[in-house]
Order: C-alpha cells, then sequence, then structure tokens
C-alpha cells in the first residue's frame, strides 16, 4: 500500500518575503514534507512581494525532492488577476486550481484541486477526476462520514484532508484587515503583515473566536487531527495537509509523518504538538460532524 | 454586451410557502424561486418550502399568470446520499419548473446529462465571480444565466457581461452575504450546521439569549455574537454581522447590521447588461414579499416609462432601518 503522504498547503498570510524564503528552505532541508503548494492565493495584491524570491524557492525544495505544486488564488475577480492565475499552467509544474475559473485551463492535463474548492460529493469528485484531477483535497468542513463515502466511491485518486493550521472559513471582497484600520481595500498600506498568523477577533466576553487575514477569515483554533490521522487513513485518505504557521511546522510535519508511520503514538504526539505550537487551542469538529471550533 | 431595457429586467422573487408564491405571482414578480421541502435547498427552515403536490399547484398557479418558477436545488448534495438531490432535479424537469438553480458541479452534470431540455441556472451558492469562472460553467453543463455573487461592483459586472455568452442575475435587495456565497463555513465553527451542507446559516436552533448585567446576549452556539443595552431591539445574531473585538476596539468587524438595497441602482444595472434581479427572503412574511415585490415592479415600470423611479419606499421593511448598496459600489471592500 501506499504510503500517505504529507502535504504543506500554501502560506496564506502576508509574510516579508524574506521570512517567507527562509521557512521554504527550512521546509526543503528539514521537514519530510511530500508535496508543497506555494504562492499567493489570498490577494493577488502581495502577489509581487514574492515574485522575486520564487524561483530560489522552488529550486530549494526541488533540490530536496519536494513536489512542488502552484497554487492559484481563492477569488479571482479581476483581468490581472486572471492573467496571473492563467500564467501559472504554462509552466512545468503541476497547478493547485483554488478557484473554478481555473479549470477550463487545466483540463485534460494532471492538476490537483485545493480545498477552496467545493468537492462535497463523489458525483462532484468524479466530474474532476474526469478531467484529468489527480490530487483533491476537501473542503475542511466535510465530516468523516462525507470523506469516507468519497474515498470508497473513487479509490484511485489522492484524497487529501486538512489537517493541521487554523482553518479558513471564509472569503470576502471586502478586506477586514484594512477596516479594522479604517482604511479602504484599495489603500490598505498592506497592514495584514502585521499579524503573521491573523489578526484575532474575539467575542465580547473576551473569548478568541476568528482570525482575519485580508480578506479571509479563518478560525482562531488550530485544526489538529493527530489523533484522527490513522482513521481518516483506515477509510481511504491518502494525504494530510498541514497550513504554514509561525511555529515549528518541521517539527509538526515530522509529528504527523512519525504517527502515519507507526513510530509513535498518536495521544504523545498530539501533546508534543502543544510544544511546538504552545499559542494553538486545538480543535477537531468538522471531522466529526460537529461545530468546527470544538475539539472531541 | 447590450444594456437590458427596463422593459425586459425580469424580477425575480422568493416564495417560501405556496401562498407566498401566490402573494408574489399577484404583486407582479416574472419569476418565483423556490425550493423542496428538505436541506436540497438552501432555506432549509422549519415550516418552510414546498411538498412536490405543493409545487405542483404553484406551477400551475404562476404559468396561468405568465409568471416563471425556479426551483433552487441549491446545497452541496452529502456524499453517499446523493440521489437526494438527483431525485430533486428529476421532480423539478417533471413538475415542469422553468429552470432549477443549482450551485454543486456534480448535480449541474448530472442535470446536463440527464435532462438536456431543463435550463440550468447557477446558483448565488457557485459564487461564480468571474468571466473565465461563468465560462466553465456555460461550456461544461450549458448554464443560461447566473446568479452572480455579491462581491462585485456595478462596473465589474458590465465587463464580465461583456465576455460571456449566459445572463446574470444579481441582488437588490433582502439580505446581506458578506462572504463569498457558498465558501463561507462560519456558521458550521459554531454550530456544526452550513449553508453548503444544510442550507441553514447561523440556525435558530443554536441561537439563545440572556440578559445580564442590564445588557441582552444573543449567542450563536457556544459563542457571544451580540451584547446590547436591554432596552434597544436586538438584531438576529447572524454571525458575521455580530459585534466582536478585534485590535483593541470593539465593533461589526465584518458587516454592520444592515441590509442590501440597490433600488437606486437598477438602470445603472439595466446598463451593466445584467437580465434579471432577485430580491432575497424565502423565509420572509407574505406582507413583506408583498410591499418588496409590489415596490420593485413599480420601479421597473416607472423605469420602462421613463418616469422617475420611487426611492426609499423600501427602507422601513431593511433590516435595522439601515440599507447598502455592498459590493457593487466599490467603496464598501
Amino acid at each position: 500500500m501506499k504510503s500517505t503522504t504529507l502535504t504543506l498547503g500554501p502560506v496564506l498570510f502576508n509574510w516579508p518575503a524574506d521570512r517567507w524564503r527562509d521557512f521554504y528552505f527550512r521546509i526543503a532541508d528539514e521537514a519530510p514534507i511530500d508535496h508543497v503548494c506555494i504562492g499567493e492565493v489570498v490577494c493577488s495584491k502581495r502577489q509581487p512581494f514574492l515574485a522575486d524570491v520564487l524561483p530560489d524557492v522552488i529550486e530549494r525544495l526541488e533540490h530536496a525532492g519536494k513536489e512542488v505544486l502552484l497554487s492559484s488564488l481563492v477569488l479571482p475577480t479581476l483581468r490581472r488577476e486572471a492573467r496571473h492565475d492563467a500564467e501559472l499552467v504554462n509552466g512545468r509544474h503541476m497547478v493547485e486550481v483554488n478557484d473554478v475559473s481555473m479549470l477550463p485551463a487545466v483540463a485534460g492535463r494532471p492538476h490537483a484541486i485545493g480545498p477552496f474548492v467545493n468537492v462535497y460529493n463523489e458525483g462532484t469528485l468524479e466530474f474532476l477526476v474526469s478531467r484529468g484531477a489527480r490530487l483533491i483535497a476537501l473542503p475542511p468542513e466535510l465530516p468523516r462520514s462525507s470523506i469516507e463515502a468519497i474515498c470508497s466511491a473513487i479509490p484511485d485518486v489522492t484524497i487529501e484532508v486538512w489537517a493541521f493550521g487554523r482553518t479558513p472559513l471564509a472569503i470576502s471582497a471586502r478586506c477586514y484587515h484594512a477596516r479594522l484600520h479604517g482604511h479602504s481595500k484599495d489603500s490598505c498600506q498592506f497592514v495584514c503583515d502585521q499579524d503573521a498568523d491573523g489578526a484575532v477577533v474575539e467575542t465580547l466576553d473576551g473569548e478568541p473566536f476568528l482570525v482575519v487575514n485580508g480578506v479571509q477569515t479563518l478560525s482562531h483554533t488550530f485544526c489538529n487531527l493527530l489523533r484522527d490521522a490513522n482513521d481518516l487513513v483506515n477509510i481511504g485518505v491518502s494525504s494530510l495537509r498541514l497550513s504554514p504557521h509561525t511555529c515549528d511546522m518541521v517539527a509538526i510535519a515530522q509529528l504527523y509523518r512519525d504517527v502515519l508511520d507507526g513510530r509513535r503514538d498518536a495521544d504523545d504526539a498530539f501533546l508534543s504538538s502543544r510544544d511546538a505550537c504552545p499559542s494553538a487551542t486545538f480543535a477537531n469538529g468538522f471531522t466529526h460532524g460537529v461545530a468546527g471550533a470544538l475539539y472531541v | 454586451m447590450m444594456p437590458t431595457d427596463a422593459s425586459d429586467l425580469e424580477l425575480i422573487c422568493p416564495a417560501g410557502t405556496p401562498a407566498a408564491l401566490r402573494v408574489a405571482v399577484d404583486a407582479g414578480a416574472h419569476a418565483i424561486y423556490c425550493g423542496f421541502q428538505d436541506e436540497t435547498n438552501a432555506r432549509n427552515f422549519p415550516g418552510l418550502n414546498f411538498s412536490r403536490s405543493d409545487m405542483a399547484t404553484a406551477i400551475d398557479y404562476a404559468h396561468r399568470r405568465d409568471c416563471k418558477v425556479f426551483i433552487a436545488v441549491n446545497t452541496f448534495p452529502r456524499a453517499g446520499d446523493i440521489e437526494l438531490w438527483r431525485r430533486a432535479i428529476d421532480d423539478a424537469a417533471a413538475l415542469g419548473a422553468d429552470a432549477v438553480i443549482v450551485a454543486d458541479i456534480g448535480i449541474l452534470s448530472y442535470a446536463a446529462d440527464r435532462h438536456p431540455d431543463l435550463r440550468l441556472h447557477l446558483s448565488v451558492q457557485a459564487a461564480a465571480a468571474s468571466s473565465e469562472c461563468i465560462r466553465f460553467y456555460t461550456e461544461a453543463f450549458g448554464v443560461k444565466r447566473v446568479v452572480l455573487p455579491r462581491v462585485l461592483s456595478v462596473p465589474e459586472i458590465a465587463d464580465i457581461n461583456n465576455r460571456i455568452s449566459c445572463e446574470t442575475e444579481v441582488f437588490v435587495f433582502g439580505g446581506l452575504c458578506v462572504m463569498a456565497e457558498g465558501r463561507c463555513s462560519l456558521s458550521s465553527y459554531a454550530t456544526g450546521l452550513s449553508p453548503n451542507m444544510h442550507g441553514v446559516c447561523s440556525p435558530a436552533s443554536h441561537v439563545s439569549y440572556h440578559e445580564a448585567n442590564g445588557e441582552f446576549v444573543s449567542r450563536l452556539g457556544d459563542f457571544t455574537i451580540n451584547r446590547i443595552p436591554a432596552n434597544q431591539p436586538a438584531a438576529y445574531p447572524t454571525l458575521c454581522k455580530g459585534a466582536f473585538q478585534a485590535k483593541g476596539a470593539i465593533g461589526q468587524v465584518f458587516e454592520d447590521a444592515v441590509s442590501l438595497d440597490a433600488s437606486k441602482l437598477l438602470p445603472a444595472l439595466g446598463r451593466a447588461g445584467v437580465k434579471a434581479l432577485k430580491i432575497e427572503g424565502r423565509q420572509r412574511s407574505r406582507a413583506y414579499t408583498k410591499a418588496v415585490v409590489g415596490a420593485f415592479r413599480a420601479a421597473l415600470d416607472a423605469m420602462a416609462s421613463g418616469t422617475e423611479i420611487p426611492l426609499g419606499v423600501l427602507k422601513q421593511l431593511s433590516e435595522g432601518q439601515s440599507a447598502t448598496c455592498g459590493a457593487y459600489v466599490k467603496t464598501w471592500r
């Protein structure tokens, strides 16, 4: 049986280019990751900052044996955004599609479907696979029962589940970071760069609830499926997605690898993940079919 | 792209019940949208929606009055249980619906294969926000009309209409999603129930209210969504309209408690090539439906006859007594 792979999703936050480059260099050198999805997917205004370092990062990752995928924007609406996404297809890398607008461009060639495309069932999956999808990341809100039904209906593709990191919950035309700072989106002054893991939104009781990341809203909790990983593999999941944060992602990746390979007990690894990511509150509610904020 | 003449603009009105449908038809709707009594539609609320025989009667009532009926089958089928959604499509076709409104790629594929004569409209839940995205749906499934997500400005809508081969429909009044529709899991994060999977958002079953220290507290699941002085009217705690704190300030981080009223943009939307104008609110009362549909039909009739559009009559019907043009005006972002 093919072993379960680990995918590192794209950095969702506005990190300075040198931090972004150094993060990926360390991933290349140290992390037991198989696929690395790369590129700015949340806000096209951030894309120019990464352009200079992108080739070096790709080279380093590939030299280390990682498969690099280029991720498309989650919500392209402008023509320049469509042009940017269209160019991704021209390269030699597999593209990860994060919006349906990219499907015509990748049709007939191998591609990946990212977690921002609504694949809720085997009917949709079958259609996408017939057009060349090979690696499909399911929406993070899907419960285990749906994951199992999808995996058993179409066993020949790689099905990936959102397994670590703040969970993307919504995307908007409005920039909440700019709104928090009293700016408009067009003159945002890139204030999202102040919050490397997102800006915390608390309830009026002072309870941390969500984070905003430009036009994106994510959970305050970090999804953590270390204790669910082997069960997911048993029902047919063949890849787990880890989403980058400022905590020790190399350590997190190693914990997932160790649990999948049976080298480490899941409960023990879960405890260790607290050390690797000390400020995080963990959740796995979506997978268990309850409120996503809960840990079951 | 050709501008749409005022006399060709269609008014698409909600009906949560057979009685509301008759009210909307009589008030001047060109088409009604409604759904079956189950989780196949995105307004799966207790006491709402149509049985199969209700639907047959409703379609007959509407067709006799030259009004169309669109059936929304616009949630995303639960894996392993797709049959419920496929049956909804089959029944909509058999009942003579003028179109089905669909979001899920698998269901679009099924409908296009099995019912090639059934007119397909792309639901707002598919959030098709670019011409490239729309072209995928028109080329793959022959979609005839796309309901645009509430993330686009009027010039962007005009640009899209220049570059696609199908019709567009836009929301002009009612509740306002501030997130791209069909791509939001905020509700299920707090409650376990989502628009995409269950057809509900911030469901009443998970709402609770209590008073504490002279404040009226609204909660959704385990989270406080708002606190206001106990003597003030409280808005329903829809998650994205709640009051939160961030960066040391308290406020509506995502959106104020406003609703959409694009009535003053109707001529601009027509010039942008929009074909149909949609009113949100299948969960609303008959009185509300009658007032809103009547007001918008009067506005369209005024436009068609070149007289002044009556503005502001809808204001009192808006949530929280205030309204926004939303993303149609770029500064909203």
